[in-house]
This record gives C-alpha cells, structure tokens and sequence, in this order.
C-alpha cells in the first residue's frame, strides 16, 4: 500500500498528472470518514474531501517521504476540516440549538441510519449512535478535533499535538475533556443495557 | 492499595499511551470496575456512524477534482486582485487611443495646455499603476515558486507574461522620461532589467536557473520598490481622478 502510494507520489512528481488517480482511489473513503468524524456533516465532509485532494496535490512537492503519504493527506485533511468547522462558528454552548434547529443537525440524523450497525446493537445502537453524535457536536472544535484523531485515526497525541499547534498537555486535556463528556452522556446507556 | 490511577491514566492506557497501569487494575477490583466503564463507552463511540458512499465514489472523486488540478493551477490565483483594474483597464483604453494619436516614437511636445496635461497624467498614473501591479504579480509568483522538485519548473506563463509587460514598460518609460518624470523613469528602468531577464529566460527552468532569478529579482529590491511606488501611485490616482 504504502510503497505503491510512493511510486504514484512519484510518477506525479514527474509530471504525470493522472498517477495521481490512484492516489484518490486508495484513500477518498478514508478521508471521507475523517472529514465526516470531524464535521459531522455530509456536504461538509464532501468539501473536505475535494478539498484535501486539492492541496495535496498543489503541495505535493512540499511532501517529503519521512511520513507516509496518507499521513500527511490526513493531516491535510484535519486541519481543512478544523478550519471549515471553526469558520462554521459552532461554539459549545450554541451546538444544542444548531442541531435542533440547524439543517446540519438534522441532515446528520437522517444520514445516521445508513451506517449499518451490527447485530448486537440492534437494541440500544441507534440510541447510543445518536448519543455520540450529539455530544461530539457539544464538543469545542479543539476537543472534537483531538479526540476524533487520537480515537478514530489512531494519531499519538505527539502528532495531534503539531497539526493543531497544540502543546503535548493541552491535547492531552482535550481528549480528557471530550472522553469527560462522552461518558457523562453515554455510561447511563451502555452500563445499563450492554453488560448483565 | 493505595495510589489508584487517576481517570486520566486510565484514558491514556486505553489508547496506549499511559505507563503500564495494568498491574495495578490486575489487583485493584474497583480500578478494573472503572476502567470497564469507560472502556465500554469507549468502545461505544466506534458505532458513530458514517454514511456510506456509492461505489463508484472514488471515481466521482476524481471526476470532481480532475478539471480543477490543472496543470498549472496555482496560476488561478492570478486575478485581479483590487477593485481598481476596472479603473486601469479604463485607462489602459483610453491611452490606447491617445497613442494611437500620438507618435511616440518622437517625444511628445512638451508645452500643452494645463488641463490636458494634467488628464493625460492622470490617465498614465493609472494606467503605470496597473503595469506595476501586473508585474508586481509575476514577480511574487517567481519569487514564491518553491525549487522544483524533479526536473524544471514551467515557468512559461510568467515569461509571456513578462514578454508582454516589456513593451508597455518601454512605452511608460519613455514617457515618463519626456514628462521629466525621474523617479518613474528610474523604477521603470530598473523593472525593465527584471523583466528582460525573466523574458529571456527558458519556459522550464532549473532550480538553478530559478535560483539566479530569485537573486536577481532580490538583489535589486525591485519587488518592494514596484509595491511602493504601486500603492503610492494608486493612492494618488484615487485621490486625483474619477475617470
Ligand atoms: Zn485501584
């Protein structure tokens, strides 16, 4: 995977423009579901999309091998996505009244119902789904951006820390806000209906 | 058992970044009862779904992108920046049709009526101002073109660019130098020098050849030379004509 990303980074560093297509073959899913994780919004996370394969492709000679191509896509890909979100101007305190009201809030409930969820969630799942969404949308953008890399992508906190410009303790006490409040909101669903 | 983890040991261990912590849950009934919990949250936020795209997705990725990649796209930042082009292009028109009155081979007689002189320097004025900024342009572009990576750098748009400005510079030169415009004629003469050698420069260039243009284009401190006189000169078209 990685070593055939590197012989498409290369032949479109030489000048051939359509190696570049196996570069979005391989990895507009995954970038999808980071902008989609970081946004909580379809036509958000669509722009994401079209938008990361954009500059990364603008940058490519900015992009030297010390990570892996799809590191730095993603990277490129959360701060753009931080970016959209911020200039979104959802703030914390406002989220609750966006997502009742806002077309944002309800488009991701009607979307919701598509990622099919597994048998043994088939009793509380979509209650506990519509939990996570809704508290990630009360997350700051620094506490949902920290905590979507460091749970979903699996970035160290190291990583996060540099793409945000965050210091190693701020990121930390991000992700312990948001996991804070992720629990608050969850732990009455899954302790009482996931474990007898 | 003293010393229990704290919930946030217990959040870095989960993601595998806390000191082993394992020992002491292995012991301690009521850590491993919490740390349970929030596992079981945890794990919980992995059904936050995410809406499935069609399977040919990627190809409507692509398709989507594909006409916006370009070659050279960066070039698409190239525009008119500042409402004041539709005043200059006005300008541009209007001297058009002055030279065309006008031979400036042979220096323009230098007695004229106060009032037409005055329009035609203002006419100039914006009309250099806009020179200025077109070359203003090109010259950030080359100078923020990044060394290229393998091989050359097309540069082909900034030399046609370049090419086409020369013979306004000339025109605007000599004139200025007939209105006994000095600090004009001056900057012009030195912008001439810049955009010679970026006119005859190759279409591809090294990113040696890219280097020595930098230095020139540096060396001569042209491109904040052309940015002051540029915004002092549209500050003075603004002020003193509404065409
Ligand atoms: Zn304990």
């Amino acid at each position: 995977m990685e070593d055939s990303d590197s012989v498409a980074v290369a032949r479109v560093k030489a000048g051939d423009g359509d190696a570049y297509r196996a570069l979005v073959d391989r990895h507009s899913r995954s970038v999808f579901r980071l902008a989609y994780r970081m946004t909580g919004n379809e036509q958000d996370a669509e722009d994401v999309v079209q938008e990361t394969f954009l500059r990364a492709y603008k940058q490519l000679h900015r992009y030297e091998a010390r990570a892996s191509f799809g590191t730095w896509l993603y990277r490129i890909a959360s701060n753009y996505s931080l970016d959209l979100v911020r200039s979104r101007k959802r703030h914390p305190q406002t989220a609750l009244d966006e997502s009742a009201a806002g077309e944002a809030g309800t488009n991701r409930v009607d979307a919701m119902p598509s990622g099919a969820p597994g048998p043994d969630r088939l009793l509380f799942g979509d209650e506990v789904q519509r939990t996570v969404a809704s508290t990630l949308d009360q997350l700051s953008n620094q506490e949902r951006t920290a905590f979507v890399l460091r749970h979903f992508e699996g970035q160290s906190i190291e990583e996060i820390g540099s793409s945000l410009g965050l210091s190693g303790n701020a990121t930390k006490h991000s992700i312990f806000r948001a996991v804070q409040k992720l629990r608050r909101a969850l732990e009455p669903l899954v302790n009482s209906a996931g474990v007898s | 058992m003293m010393n229990h983890p704290t919930e946030e040991q217990f959040v870095l261990y989960y993601y595998g970044e806390g000191a082993g912590i394992e020992d002491h849950i292995g012991a301690c009934e009521q850590c491993r009862a919490s740390y349970q919990a929030l596992q079981r949250v945890l794990n919980s936020v992995d059904s936050f779904p995410v809406p499935e795209r069609a399977p040919d997705y990627e190809n409507r990725v692509w398709a989507a992108i594909e006409g916006r990649m370009g070659k050279r796209s960066r070039w698409l930042l190239f525009g008119w920046r500042r409402p004041m082009f539709a005043a200059a292009a006005m300008a541009l028109l209007v001297i058009g049709a002055f030279l065309a009155g006008h031979s400036w081979q042979r220096p323009a007689p230098r007695q004229m009526a106060a009032s037409d002189s005055g329009v035609r320097e203002r006419v100039l004025l914006v009309a250099v101002g806009d020179h200025l900024e077109r070359s203003e342009m090109v010259l950030v572009e080359l100078v923020n073109a990044g060394a290229p990576v393998a091989g050359r750098l097309d540069i082909s748009y900034e030399r046609n660019t370049a090419e086409d400005l020369l013979e306004s510079n000339r025109l605007y030169r000599q004139t200025a130098a007939t209105n006994g415009d000095v600090a004009t004629a001056a900057l012009l003469e030195e912008l001439e020098r810049v955009l010679l050698e970026i006119a005859h420069s190759p279409s591809e260039v090294s990113a040696r050849q890219l280097e020595e243009l930098h230095r020139q284009i540096e060396d001569r401190g042209i491109l904040f030379k052309v940015k002051i006189f540029g915004s002092q000169v549209e500050q003075s078209a603004g002020n003193s004509t509404t065409l």
